[in-house]
Parts: C-alpha cells; sequence; structure tokens
C-alpha cells in the first residue's frame, strides 16, 4: 500500500467537506473490497475518509412500504435484521450469502453498492427491486445509478447515505459463484413489485448489473421458473475470462433466473 | 504519526502507526504477537483471523486506525491464564484438525465466531459453509470440520469435555 | 534389529506433541522471527515473459527514504547459478541442456517473476516503495508460453545452448518388444491428456532471513524449507562458496511444503549475500502473488498413451509419449520428476509385460516446474487409471474385473517391472476388495437412480494405484543421474538420567515428526513418550540430513533412528554385561529393560546411561563414555504404497458443477506408526488430488502471463468443496527396511485424480464421453453437455 492520510469525521457534512476538498481523497467503510485493491497498489489515494463514526449513515427501518438501510449496515446486520427478513427475505438471504463471515462482518452495503463492482451481489438487488439510492444531495432511482464497471452516478465527494427498498410481492435471488474468488459469475434477482412491475437484474455476467427486458416481459405474463426457460441470454457484450465464457455466462443468466424465480415462489 | 489505542487480549496498548499500516501489522511487527498469521494478499486465506469486538475479522483488512478504541483478541488470548485450552483448540488438537499449524491460529479463531453465531447447533455442511473464508493446504478439512462440531457441543454446554476421537 | 512384534507405542494414536505450541500461537514460522537491526529485501520482478534487459536504472530508489542498498545482477555476477541436482541423459547419450539459473537476471529475463533486482530499505514498505522506482529498459521478446508454442518451428530461442528449446528427449524401456506386441495385439485403445500446471499454494509463504557474524565470519540462513541441511550444499558449495562450517542453515517451524520448499532458490542466496555485503540481517517474505510467480509449479505434461490388450483384456503392452514442461530454468529436481518418478511407475500394479517410454522435456518463459506432492507418480497414475478405464469401456468389460485380471498377484512378489523398479510386497486385491465394500460400489446403481430423481447426474470411479517412495538408494539414482546421496541421517542422544534426544536430517512441516519419531523411539527404547524430545530443522544441531519429500522421512530416516538405536542397544548391552558380571551374549533388552536371560537380574536404560555419564563402574578400557549414536541408513529399494480409492460424484446438469460426495481410501502404507496422522495425510493428500481434478490449474495467456496468479483466479479446494474423506489401511510389510514402512504422505494425491475423474467419465456415460480434461470445472462440464445436447432440451 502506499501511504496516506486518514481521517474519521463524525458527520456527513464533514466528510463530504474532505472529500471535495481532496479529489483525491477516497472514503472507506468495511474496505473489504478497497484495500485489497490498495495493498496491490491499484490505486494511490491521498487520504482514506473513514466513515464508520457516522451516525446519520446507520440503521435499518421499515416505514409503510418502504425498506430503508443505512449505508453503513454490514452484511451480517441485514442478513440477521428482524425487518429485512420478514419485509424482503431474499435480501438477507443475499446478505447472508455474501463473501465469507469476516468479509460479512466488515463489509457494508453503502461500499458494495458504491463501488459496482460487476461481480458484486448488492448491485442486483438494488436493481432488481427498483430501489432508491439516497445521497447527501439527492435521491437516485437504481435504473440511473448504475452506469458501467466501477461507474455510477455519484459525483466526486458524494455520498451515499441510504437505500430505499420497495417491499416486493416476492422476490428471489440466485448466483454461480466464481470457483476461486467466490465472487459472483452470474446471478440473478427477480422481484414482482407490488405495482404489478417485475424487475430482473443479472449480475456477474456482464461489465455491470443490468435488467433482463426479455425476462421481465415473460414473468409478467407467467410468473414461474418455466416462463424464463427457455429464453436465451445473448452473449455478446458479457464477461468472458478463464473461469467462465460469455457463452456460459449467457447461459447461466436462464439457468440462475429460472433458480431465482422458484426461490421466490 | 497517528496512533492507535487498542486492547488486545485484554491488555491496552496506544501505537504509532502509518495511515497504511493493517492491523495484522500491528499486531505481529509492533506488538510481536505473531501468532496471528498472514498467508495471502487478496483476503481470502483467513490465516490472519483475528476477533474485533467478539467478531471474526481478517486482520489483513482492515487498518490498524479502524481498529482504534476496539477490542482485539488474538490466538494468544484464548486459553485461560493458567494455560487451560479454550474448548476449539482443545477439539482441534484431539481430532487432529492441524498438520503444518499455519492455517490453525484463523482457522481456530474463524471457528469460534461461526459456533457463536449458531447457538443452537451446526450440520456438518453449514461447518463446511461457515468455513469459506480459511483456506486449510494440510488437512483436507476432514478433521477440522469434526472438531468445530465437537467443539460446540462443548461451547453451547452441550457436553463437559471434548470427547476422545475414536482411533 | 527388526521389528516383528509390535511395540506398545506403535500403532496407537498419539496425540501430536507440536499441537500445543500451534494452537497457542507460539509456532516460530521464519516471518515470526525478527533479528536485532534486521533490513527487509525486496525483490523486482520481470513483468514480462521473455526481455532482453537492456540497463537497469536504480538511482531514484536508491535515493528513497530508508534505502540501505539496491543490488542487481552486475553487483551478484560473481556468483554461481543456482544449480540443478539431477542429470539426465537423451536417448542418444548426450546430457541434457542445463543452462545457467542465475540469482538475479543477467541481461535477459525468462519468465514473469524471474528476479531482476532487490532492494533492501529499513522497513518492508520502504523497500518495496524503492523497488518501484527502479528503472529497467526492457526489451521485450517473442515469449514461448507453452510448450507447444515452445517446439514451433521458429520458436524463440529460451536459452542459448538448448536448441529447439529442448532439455533432453530421454526414454525407458524396450521399444522393440513394445511394438512388437502392438503389432500383435487384439486391441489398441489409445488417447491423449495433459495433467495440468499447478501452484502449490502451502499456506505459509516462502520467506528467508540471512544473517552474517561479523566478529566469526559466520552465515545463518532461516528459510522456509523441506531440507536445511541440502540448502547448505547447494548454496554453499555452488552459489555462495561458503564453507560449510561457516554457514549455519536452520528451516525452523515451516507451514506446509508440498514439495515447493525441497528446491534452492534465489531469494535464500540473496538475503545471505546481502546480509555479508551489509553487515546486517536481510529478511524476505514473499507475498502471495509473489508466491505465485516464484514458487516452483508442478505437473504439467501432455502425453499420447497407447494400451495393447490381448482378446481377454490382459495388458500385452503400454507406449507413452510424453512432453513434460520445465519451465524457464531447471529447478533442483525438475529433470528426474518426469523421467525416474514417472516413466518408472508406468507399470502401475498390473503384469504388462512390454513398455515403453519416452520424455522430451521442454523449456517455456514460465516458473520453473519441479516436484509437488507426488511428483511424476500421479502423472504416471492419472494417464494409466484413465487408460483402464477407457480400454475397459471399449472392450466391453467390467472396469473392476479389468484390474483383477491385471494385477501383480499377492504370490509374485519380489515383482520386477519392465520400467526398471521391482516391487517388494503389496495385494492389489486386498485393498481393491477392502475399499470396493467400504463404498459400497455394488449398491451404487440404486444411488445413481436416486440422484437422477434429483436432477443430478452421479458417477462412480475408482482407482488403484502404486507409487515409489521412500527415495531412495544412493547407487541406483547416482547412476540415474541424482547428483547426491538420499540416506538419511539419525542421531540418539540418551542423557544421562534416561531421557532422549532424536536428531533427524527429515525436516518436519506438518507431518508430526515430532510425535511419530518420538513415539518409534519411545517404543524400542522403553522410554515414555514425554522424555523423548525430536530435534530437526538446523544444520548445526542435527550432524547431516537430506529431507522430507517422496514420502521418505519414517522409511528412510525412521531407519537411521533404528539404526541408530542398534548401536545404542548394542553398547547399553556392554555397560550391563560390565555392571552386572554377566558375558554380553547373555544380555537381553526389552522396552527399556537389559536383562540377564533366565535370572531376574536388570538394570533399567537410564542406570546404563548414568553409568555411560558417570563411569566410575565401567569398561573404561574398552568402551568410551556417553550414550549417543549416529547412523546413516541408505535404503536398499524404494518401497512401493497402493491402494485403491474410490470417488463418487454429482453434477448438477444446469451448470456443470462437480460435487464429490463420498470418498474411500484403501491404502497399504506398509507399518502404520501412528494411524491418526496417517489418515489426516491421507486425507490431506485427497483434498489436493480432488483439487488436481476438479478445481486447479495454473494457466497462462501467449504472452507468458499468469492468468491465474492470485487466489481470486486460482481455485484451492475450501471445506465446501469436499466430502468426509473415509480411509482404512491394509497393510503389507516393507520387506527392506527395519520398520516394514512404506510411506503415507503422497499416496493421497497420486491415488484421487483418476478415481474422480473417472466418477466424472461415469456420471456422463449417457452423453458419450470418453475422457475429461483436469481440472474438470463447471464450464467444462457444461460445454460438454450443452455440445451432446440439443439446445431446445435444456
Amino acid at each position: 500500500m502506499y501511504d496516506f492520510a486518514y481521517h474519521k469525521p463524525g458527520s456527513v457534512a464533514d466528510a463530504v467537506k474532505l472529500l471535495t476538498a481532496d479529489p483525491e481523497a477516497r472514503p472507506i467503510s468495511g474496505g473489504q473490497t478497497l484495500l485489497p485493491a490498495l495493498k496491490h497498489r491499484l490505486n494511490r489515494p491521498t487520504a482514506l475518509v473513514d466513515l464508520s463514526g457516522i451516525a446519520e449513515l446507520k440503521g435499518i427501518r421499515k416505514e409503510g412500504d418502504t425498506l430503508t438501510i443505512g449505508a453503513l449496515a454490514r452484511h451480517v446486520d441485514v442478513a440477521e435484521s428482524a425487518e429485512v427478513t420478514s419485509a424482503i427475505p431474499a435480501l438477507a438471504r443475499m446478505a447472508a450469502n455474501i463473501g465469507d463471515i469476516q468479509v460479512r462482518n466488515r463489509g457494508t452495503i453503502g461500499g458494495s453498492v458504491a463501488n459496482n463492482d460487476p461481480a458484486a451481489d448488492y448491485p442486483a438487488a438494488v436493481l432488481g427491486l427498483g430501489a432508491t439510492i439516497v445521497t447527501d444531495r439527492r435521491r437516485i432511482a437504481a435504473d440511473d445509478f448504475f452506469q458501467g464497471m466501477f461507474t455510477t452516478a455519484l459525483e466526486p465527494g458524494e455520498l451515499l447515505v441510504a437505500i430505499e427498498f420497495p417491499i416486493p410481492e416476492k422476490a428471489g435471488y440466485a448466483k454461480m459463484r466464481n470457483p476461486a474468488s467466490r465472487y459472483v459469475m452470474t446471478g440473478a434477482f427477480v422481484a414482482r413489485l407490488r405495482s404489478g412491475e417485475v424487475r430482473v437484474a443479472i449480475n456477474g455476467a456482464g461489465p455491470c448489473v443490468f435488467r433482463q427486458a426479455e425476462m421481465e416481459k415473460a414473468l409478467s405474463a407467467n410468473w414461474s421458473p418455466e416462463a424464463v426457460a427457455n429464453i436465451r441470454q445473448s452473449p455478446e457484450g458479457l464477461n468472458s475470462d478463464i473461469h467462465g465464457s460469455a457463452e456460459y455466462r449467457a447461459h447461466l443468466v436462464t439457468v440462475m433466473a429460472k433458480r431465482a424465480v422458484a426461490e421466490a415462489g | 504519526m497517528p496512533q492507535v489505542t487498542l486492547t488486545v487480549n485484554g491488555k491496552s496498548h496506544t501505537v504509532e502507526v502509518e495511515g497504511r499500516t493493517l492491523l495484522v501489522e500491528l499486531l505481529r511487527e509492533k506488538l510481536r504477537l505473531t501468532g496471528t498469521h498472514v498467508g495471502c494478499d487478496t483476503s481470502q486465506c483467513g490465516a490472519c483471523v483475528v476477533h474485533v469486538n467478539g467478531e471474526s475479522v481478517k486482520s489483513c483488512t482492515l487498518l490498524a486506525l479502524q481498529a482504534d478504541g476496539a477490542q482485539v483478541t488474538t490466538i494468544e488470548g484464548l486459553a485461560k491464564p493458567d494455560g487451560t485450552l479454550h474448548p476449539m483448540q482443545e477439539a482441534f488438537r484431539e481430532y487432529h484438525a492441524l498438520q503444518c499449524g499455519f492455517c490453525t491460529p484463523g482457522m481456530v479463531m474463524a471457528a469460534i465466531d461461526l459456533v457463536q453465531k449458531h447457538p443452537q447447533g451446526l450440520s456438518e455442511r453449514e461447518i463446511r459453509e461457515g468455513l469459506e473464508g480459511n483456506l486449510c493446504r494440510c488437512t483436507g478439512y476432514h478433521n477440522i470440520v469434526k472438531a468445530i462440531a465437537a467443539a460446540a457441543e462443548v461451547m453451547h454446554g452441550r457436553r463437559s469435555e471434548i470427547a476422545r476421537a475414536a482411533e | 534389529m527388526n521389528v516383528v512384534v509390535p511395540f506398545e507405542g506403535i500403532g496407537a494414536s498419539v496425540r501430536r506433541k507440536e499441537d500445543p505450541r500451534f494452537l497457542s500461537g507460539r509456532g516460530q514460522y521464519t516471518d515470526d522471527i525478527v533479528r536485532p537491526n534486521q533490513a527487509y529485501a525486496c525483490i523486482l520482478r520481470s513483468p514480462h515473459a521473455h526481455a532482453a534487459i537492456r540497463g537497469i536504472d536504480t538511482a531514484a530508489a536508491k535515493a528513497m527514504p530508508g534505502v540501505l542498498a539496491v543490488f542487481t545482477g552486475a553487483d551478484m555476477a560473481g556468483i554461481g547459478g543456482l544449480p540443478c541436482g539431477w542429470q539426465i541423459h537423451s536417448k542418444d547419450g548426450s546430457p541434457m541442456a542445463e543452462p545457467k539459473h542465475p540469482v538475479l537476471a543477467e541481461g535477459k529475463v525468462r519468465h514473469v517473476g524471474d528476479p531482476v533486482a532487490v532492494v533492501v530499505a529499513e522497513t518492508r514498505a520502504q523497500a518495496r516503495d524503492a523497488a518501484e522506482a527502479i528503472v529497467v529498459d526492457y526489451e521485450v521478446l517473442p515469449a514461448a508460453a507453452t510448450m507447444e508454442a515452445a517446439l514451433a518451428p521458429g520458436a524463440p530461442a529460451i536459452h542459448e545452448g538448448a536448441p529447439g528449446n529442448i532439455c533432453y528427449d530421454w526414454h525407458l524401456g524396450d521399444k522393440a518388444a513394445t511394438d512388437a506386441a502392438f503389432a500383435a495385439a487384439h486391441k489398441v485403445v489409445s488417447f491423449e491428456t495433459s495433467n495440468n500446471r499447478l501452484v502449490p499454494n502451502a499456506m505459509e509463504p516462502r520467506a528467508a532471513i540471512g544473517d552474517y557474524d561479523t566478529a566469526t565470519g559466520e552465515y545463518t540462513l532461516w528459510t522456509t524449507s523441506q531440507n536445511p541441511h541440502v540448502i547448505r550444499l547447494l548454496m554453499g558449495a555452488f552459489v555462495l562458496q561458503i564453507p560449510e562450517a561457516k554457514l549455519r542453515v536452520i528451516a525452523p517451524d515451516v507451514g506446509g511444503g508440498f514439495g515447493s520448499k525441497i528446491f534452492h532458490y534465489a531469494e535464500e542466496a540473496i538475503v545471505t549475500w546481502a546480509a555479508g555485503r551489509l553487515g546486517r540481517p536481510v529478511k524476505w517474505t514473499a507475498d502471495r502473488t509473489e508466491s505465485f510467480m516464484s514458487d516452483a509449479h508442478g505437473r504439467d505434461h501432455v502425453t499420447k498413451a497407447e494400451l495393447a490388450l490381448d482378446k481377454d483384456g490382459k495388458f500385452l503392452a503400454l507406449r507413452v509419449s510424453t512432453l513434460a514442461n520445465m519451465g524457464a530454468y531447471l529447478s533442483t529436481f525438475a529433470p528426474s520428476v518426469p523421467t525416474y518418478l514417472y516413466a518408472t511407475l508406468l507399470a502401475g500394479c498390473y503384469t504388462t509385460p512390454a513398455i515403453y517410454a519416452e520424455v522430451k522435456a521442454v523449456f517455456t518463459n514460465t516458473v520453473p516446474v519441479d516436484a509437488y506432492r507426488g511428483a511424476g507418480r500421479p502423472e504416471a497414475t492419472f494417464l494409466l487409471e484413465r487408460l483402464v478405464d477407457i480400454a475397459a469401456a471399449e472392450m466391453g468389460m467390467d472396469r473392476i474385473e479389468i484390474r483383477r485380471r491385471n494385477f501383480i498377484p499377492p504370490d509374485a512378489f519380489p515383482y520386477q517391472t519392465p520400467v526398471a523398479l521391482q516391487y517388494d510386497s503389496g495385494n492389489y486385491h486386498a485393498t481393491l476388495d477392502a475399499a470396493l465394500q467400504a463404498a459400497d460400489w455394488a449398491g451404487f446403481e440404486a444411488r445413481r437412480a436416486e440422484a437422477a430423481r434429483r436432477g443430478r447426474l452421479r458417477g462412480i470411479g475408482c482407482s488403484t494405484y502404486i507409487e515409489a517412495c521412500g527415495i531412495a538408494p544412493s547407487a541406483v539414482v547416482g547412476s540415474l543421474g541424482a547428483r547426491a546421496g538420499l540416506y538419511e541421517v539419525g542421531t540418539i542422544r540418551v542423557h544421562p538420567t534416561g531421557s532422549v534426544t532424536v536428531l533427524t536430517g527429515a525436516h518436519s512441516h506438518g507431518q508430526g515428526h515430532e510425535t511419530t519419531f518420538a513415539q518409534l523411539v519411545a517404543d524400542q527404547l522403553g522410554v515414555p513418550l514425554a522424555q523423548v524430545e525430536v530435534v530437526h530443522g538446523d544444520t548445526a544441531r542435527v550432524p547431516f540430513g537430506m529431507g522430507t519429500y517422496g514420502s521418505r522421512s519414517l522409511a528412510v530416516g525412521g531407519s537411521a533412528m533404528v539404526k541408530a538405536m542398534d548401536k545404542i542397544i548394542a553398547k547399553g548391552k556392554r555397560i550391563a554385561a560390565h555392571l552386572m558380571e554377566a558375558s554380553v551374549e547373555d544380555v537381553e533388552f526389552d522396552r527399556g529393560t537389559f536383562r540377564v536371560a533366565g535370572t531376574d537380574k536388570t538394570k533399567s536404560l537410564a542406570e546404563i546411561a548414568l553409568a555411560a555419564y558417570v563411569p566410575h563402574n565401567y569398561p573404561i578400557e574398552e568402551l568410551e563414555p556417553g550414550l549417543e549414536e549416529t547412523a546413516f541408513y541408505d535404503p536398499k529399494n524404494f518401497t512401493y504404497p497402493g491402494g485403491c480409492h474410490i470417488a463418487e460424484v454429482e453434477i448438477d446438469p444446469e451448470t456443470g458443477q462437480v460435487q464429490v460426495v463420498n470418498f474411500t481410501a484403501v491404502d497399504d502404507v506398509g507399518r502404520v506408526i501412528n494411524p491418526m496422522i496417517v489418515e489426516g495425510q491421507v486425507q490431506g493428500g485427497v483434498a489436493q488430488g480432488v483439487g488436481q481434478a476438479l478445481l486447479e490449474q495454473a494457466v497462462y495467456d501467449a504472452e507468458g502471463q499468469l492468468l491465474s496468479g492470485s487466489m481470486m483466479d486460482y481455485c484451492l479446494p475450501r471445506a465446501e468443496d469436499l466430502p468426509p474423506v473415509g480411509v482404512a489401511t491394509h497393510t503389507t510389510l516393507c520387506t527392506h527396511n527395519p520398520l516394514g514402512v512404506k510411506g503415507c504422505g503422497e499416496v493421497g494425491a497420486i491415488g484421487s485424480p483418476p478415481a474422480v475423474i473417472n466418477a466424472v467419465v461415469d456420471a456422463l456415460r449417457d452423453y458419450g464421453v470418453r475422457h475429461i480434461e483436469m481440472p474438470a470445472t463447471p464450464q467444462r462440464i457444461w460445454s460438454i453437455i450443452h455440445a451432446k445436447r440439443p439446445a431446445a432440451a435444456e
């Protein structure tokens, strides 16, 4: 790692001030993705702004049809939260299967979503449920948030504060892991919202989480695993590596979508 | 240089560190607690697992400064002051759950957190899945799984001592 | 002393003496050691697979904070290359190409990770910061990253003096007899296979500390080694020219080796030399990514194999042609692995009368390849056991029956194979029968049907294997090209009060020697286990040694201890005879007690020891005081563990994921000293074998970049990838060592890969699959299923 200054602000305002003043500063929450990257000297931030002392970023609460999860909620918090388990059990199950216990004890939902790793889990839930990202300055719809590999709508210095999930009628998630890294090779998050809208988000397969329109249409007409079983994802533009070619990932999109629908019930 | 104050195995320390100093570096190099090991640089092997505020974390993926004010327990702090081993340590010995010993401290610390998180008990499959963050190249995990199952019985008060493994 | 009766202690699952320190964080691994005033080295490695070095500018690095020195190949120009310990001769009698393996690159780099320069600084981080400031002017050359590329016409020349990138072109066996048998065969079965390249990945990354005492001129090297005396010999004599008496090598607690820590590595020489230059201790510790590009890799063969059979399925002849990847340089024992540790095993446990093997060793722009758990024997076993299954299928025979029909019968030992080895003992029918029963082979079809109802493809496979270990008779291996003797050394020191220190040249890095050896000595000398301490891993404490590899520690090192104990007992009898006023011939020794035969006159070992060290009443004219003996044991033959492994797998046909659901191993490892430790060794070996079969593979791209260069992409087996592994033993004793032991360290990694792949092929029998290459990854399995099945049926 290159050395850096370390700040631990107590409020969102102070954090934003630090991040705005120094464009080379990076926020850190759990650090489970950032620190490995820094150890390999892939980034050279001048300063790290530790968000863990900011109370405004914490908490999980259910209000009406919305479940709001603070950016600092760790994966273990989400997995064990009674609110999440009752409102969106698929989200709790997803959290319980991110990385390993030690990653879940440190990693946060805000860090995962803001980082937008194509092989991360949470972006699929955020996009699949059509959640809203709340920042220090605005609200961003999931459809507008994820813009490309490791790229989001967040502006320099803008801080993700919380995520508001609409509580769906049903939702499910299935993934195939990269056997070595155990990150997502291909995953599918499916949801039928109370509005009747059906959403299917695919992660791991492409450079960025994306919606599968054909599957959404099919599931709108017939919510069943069979409805997606014969829908083929085009391999074009999908990721390809030593563990899975684009063709294999395309195949897994169908399999995981089918399994996610089955899990959703 | 920034300072970090933390309690390790019940003892308070205030140490000067660089921003980039990892918790494991602080433990191994500043406090000379070398039982915590480093086996990889991608946060996968788990040889560096310690407890921070009672939960298992990978000390290679945590800045020392992030542990400011924390209670840290390492493998050196598990046994009682009179030398009595923790049931998990006892079970690892009884079930031959270690060979070269390098992954062992992290494996033991992770296993204790796993058992603590499952007061209702753990199936063999759950133990195997719960060890996702820890690699062992020697044992094939067979005896580690057995040791954790046996230790869980004692830790949850269902047995009074580690049963002697069948020969 | 010939052990016939099982003594108390041998055969008991004694809990390990080393565990309390490992379980409480008090192990002392190399990186745990801090020498006063220690500095840190960081090695700058080549990012290119093949490049000429036009210049190295170290000025900026030298000016960085904390930097003590920056060294390049030019600074180490007077230093010898890393030596190779085994010379192979080609078919035409010419010696192998043996290019220099410089400690730091001299003018050229030949693989990604090749050391180019070293920075020594006050802290680890400063050393790394400065290494990044070194500017190397590379002229990138075309790379040969695979054997295919290295052998292609016009391929880049990796070394001068190795035309065509060939190291050697070697053969073994009777070609004419083999060709004749093929010509007359009822059926010939052939297939081509590769044996996947593996990265050993012992959990402890390699590390080394060099220290130099300016007062005495003595160097000390702490290193993560399986054989400190061998490192002292190689580094002292060939690289740094330091006499043994001035060089101490310590291998303290070592976190696993699996072969990868046998070899003499550049970093050991660099830190030792730099310590002398700087007058300060210098430590280097690899990070894991560095390990991937600097630890010797394993396996990496491409083979064509043909089996000739008669109409009854009897094997008539075997013909094998193999390309073996050496990587960019010859690692310490690399040339022996695909030759004398491979082709000599091609008879397996079968009576095949004619065998011919040819092996071409090839240089490539990749990390050097050397012995990894099993070393040559897994490669031989894999191709043989796959070939036998394919032959059974194509002959319409049962997979078990074809094996039984070709087994060397139990009454045929000693058995001379057509590929040089003479097996001393074994009973392949017995281990097969025991495994079939333990695995409920007969009941498998019901389990297959049950799995099918759950949408899973279930398969079962077995492998019946033999290996050669306990290496090795020095004169034999010398005639085959080894540049070392392969005996072992043991010292038994009985202290005045009767407690015992055992000094062994073997090294324990997970094997539990401190327990097993203590058990052996306690048992034979009749001393309580707690009073026996085993010392290993320090050239200043242990007289000499050849180290631990090739499952040799007990068979060779344990036998040396037995020989030394024989001397102790012989001397003890003379002292006892004097004390009890009897003739030496009348003194018997049994479990710690010397007795005048037929009387109740006895002396304990402790009394004899005391007399030896306080020789007041002592035959001082004819006997020296003291009770300490050293023995060198040179084995008379290899040992031949064998057995049967059975794997049962389930495949998810939608994803191609394979899960091993049952695994049964029945091994004949000779006499078992500690069953708990033997089971652990087998289980660990099986895990590595399952890893090779399903998960692990080092992959280079065409430019020679290692795509699987970290644990993010190189898949090591995790707990959930493995089933419980049932282990049983069936013993036939080794006939030529005093303990009757054969060795158990490698059997798991040798027997298991073909068992797993045979099971995978069986699971896919409805898809017309003949062979699947390792690792059988989900993508590979899916591709097969996908190709065979009409798309609409998915």
